[in-house]
């Protein structure tokens, strides 16, 4: 009940909550840790996610649709927390919903469900003053994006305030697949641990094992969201479990060629 | 560039916030580009070699100033206030929208910035935009949602004819707000090259004030001119608030004036339910959304709602911050007129004065027409024409039979 990469490099998987519906998704994280994610982000679907490719709106279109609601959210992570005492859970979503909510009442049924962290898209760290003290106060780990185009003060800022781990956003853009991983990512890494000892995670655009490899080189863990959720998008709810679970492992398979 | 002001600042006291509202709420990949534009404006403003070359522009190109017009006829048959409207759609290309595109223009071009993305709704901020980069010659490109794309259809051949790419936006209900949203994906994209031009007093810090800035000479010629016409100032001015721009820029120079009623005219659609109306000050709840803390139109969960008008630069889900604060504080009242009594203004205002409102600027004019015989013969209502309706004729048509 942490978030420590056990593997190496390790691995963070992006779910969208209640697509295709909770219990799926409740299933889809289990499968996922039993094959090697360390971290589940459990996403809440917004109506307006502004920072998201079309993989990922498109998901979050369908989930709101199912009226996934903040507390079936909070329910699933429950139930994943109890079924794998040992993963890491960060409730990753938009503000709007969280304030809906009540943040103060948000932060603490967070932390009653299991969760470890909370990661708010659309919030930077000026803004975060009073989420900062309730995650405090719960004793949640705030989780700040980094990006590329940060400047190094805010990058001392956001290494500062960030718990758990600093995700770092692998190119300028929104998420979403990639080629090839572009040289920002590793020099964007490369700065953050300038400020900070905590584990680095890449995300954005990871989508295959050749990238996941590469992240390893560099970073402490690779995110993969949208690659995921596409493979959700494909499958029946009953086959997603294990389709997931086999991504997973292939997304390992060169790092365990090359510790064989 | 500005330092990282840490998190035990009190919100309020920050720049870019408007009471509780307002605020920067975005992904840290626009920040920089947030600070950067931030940074540049503030050197812009008391730049004198700036504010001339837009000033000049205003006066040459946009057609500023706009006339202060006294409404003979309309006041004879309202039978109360002596009103007065705003010409701001005399402006070139029709609208107001054209002062904040020509201020944001030349700031792109300061910032080496050759490439433009803007959202818009009813069509007139991208045809403003479309404009300004064909003047200035940067690199154009244009969101609007598919349900806009069709109901102001001529702005969008207006917006290719001057060389702009104009992308429709299949998301959400595919109005403004998802061609905000879009518009945001683009700009995270392409950050480094590229400069947003929003349209409306919305989003994060620095835009509200921004462009409240750029659209303050409307409220400052107000001033100026019903001064020299009457001698005093007037007991109301009224606009209607889609995000905002024109509305602020209308009360701006009459906050401090405070026998000056400021009225807001929001969008009463076709209902009171949700969904029906975008009137954010009836039903809206502060919130986040698109960049800024302010009223929003929402369900329980916080999910943005859809919203309704018959003018597509009304239909939006939020509303800009600085309204927000204005109407908590009181200083400024916020009312709706809904698709019919904005029907009955565009008709109106065509037969009283030979003057064809957008639909937008019709709920100003119908929200004046409900009050004005409640007002005395020398009492003096200044409406902001902000803009004119040839765009809306399709709509017009449909809806009056014409």
């Amino acid at each position: 009940m942490s978030l420590d990469f056990r593997h190496k490099p390790g691995l963070v998987v992006y779910l969208t909550t209640g697509d295709p519906d909770v219990e799926s998704t409740r299933e889809i994280a289990i499968a996922a840790i039993d094959a090697g994610a360390d971290v589940i982000e459990l996403g809440v679907p917004f109506s307006d996610p502004l920072a998201d490719g079309p993989v990922i709106q498109r998901a979050s279109e369908r989930a709101v649709a199912r009226h996934t609601r903040m507390p079936d959210v909070l329910r699933v992570a429950k139930e994943i927390r109890a079924a794998r005492v040992q993963a890491g859970l960060v409730i990753f979503t938009y503000l709007n919903p969280i304030l809906r909510y009540g943040l103060s009442k948000f932060v603490d049924d967070a932390k009653a469900a299991g969760a470890d962290g909370v990661l708010v898209t659309d919030l930077i760290v000026e803004e975060g003053g009073e989420y900062l003290a309730e995650m405090e106060r719960a004793g949640l780990a705030p989780v700040f994006l980094a990006a590329p185009t940060s400047p190094d003060e805010r990058l001392e800022a956001i290494a500062t305030h960030s718990k758990g781990f600093v995700y770092a956003i692998s190119r300028v853009g929104i998420t979403g697949k990639q080629q090839s991983l572009t040289a920002d990512a590793e020099s964007l890494v490369g700065r953050i641990r300038r400020w900070s000892k905590l584990p680095v995670a890449v995300g954005f655009g990871i989508s295959n094992a050749e990238h996941v490899a590469r992240v390893g080189e560099f970073a402490d863990a690779a995110v993969v969201g949208s690659a995921i959720v596409e493979l959700i998008e494909r499958s029946t709810p009953e086959a997603a479990p294990a389709a997931v679970a086999r991504f997973i492992k292939c997304l390992r398979q060169p790092q365990a060629a090359l510790t064989l | 560039m500005a330092s990282v002001i840490l998190p035990s600042a009190p919100s309020e006291s920050r720049p870019g916030r408007f009471g509780i509202y307002g605020g920067r709420y975005v992904p840290e990949t626009l920040m920089a580009a947030l600070l950067e534009l931030e940074h540049e404006y503030e050197l812009a403003k008391p730049d004198a070699v700036f504010q001339q070359e837009l000033d000049g522009l205003l006066r040459e190109f946009a057609g500023r100033p706009t006339p202060l017009y006294f409404a003979k006829r309309l006041t004879e048959e309202l039978g109360g206030a002596k009103i007065y409207l705003k010409r701001e759609d005399l402006l070139h290309t029709g609208a107001h929208k054209i002062n904040n595109a020509l201020g944001q223009g030349l700031l792109a071009k300061r910032m080496g910035k050759k490439r433009i993305i803007a959202e818009t709704g009813a069509g007139q901020h991208g045809v403003a935009t479309a404009t300004v980069c064909a003047l200035l010659g940067l690199e154009c490109v244009i969101y609007m949602g598919d349900v806009d794309m069709e109901r102001q259809e001529l702005n969008v051949l207006r917006m290719r004819l001057l060389g702009a790419e104009v992308r429709g936006v299949s998301a959400g209900s595919k109005t403004l707000k998802d061609a905000i949203s879009e518009a945001m994906r683009d700009w995270t994209t392409n950050v480094r090259t590229t400069h947003y031009l929003l349209g409306s007093a919305l989003g994060a810090h620095p835009y509200p004030t921004m462009v409240r800035d750029f659209h303050r000479c409307i409220s400052r010629e107000m001033k100026q001119q019903i001064l020299e016409k009457e001698g005093r100032l007037p007991d109301a001015v009224i606009a209607c608030v889609g995000g905002g721009s024109n509305a602020i820029g209308a009360f701006y120079e009459f906050l401090q004036d405070r026998d000056v009623r400021l009225i807001g005219v929001e969008a009463g659609g076709r209902g009171t339910e949700l969904g029906q109306h975008a009137a954010r000050f009836q039903g809206g709840v502060p919130g986040v959304l698109q960049g800024t803390l302010s009223y929003i139109l929402q369900d329980e969960d916080g999910q943005i709602a859809q919203t309704h008008s018959v003018s597509a630069g009304l239909d939006y889900a939020s509303i800009g911050p600085e309204h927000a604060a204005l109407h908590d504080s009181g200083r400024a009242e916020y009312v709706s007129q809904d698709d019919a009594a904005t029907m009955d203004a565009v008709v109106k205002l065509a037969r009283t004065e030979g003057i064809l409102p957008a639909l937008e600027s019709a709920h100003a004019v119908a929200e004046c027409m409900r009050i004005a015989g409640t007002f005395k013969p020398h009492d003096i209502l200044v409406v902001n024409l902000s803009g004119r309706g040839d765009k809306d004729m399709g709509i017009i048509a449909r809806e009056l039979k014409l």
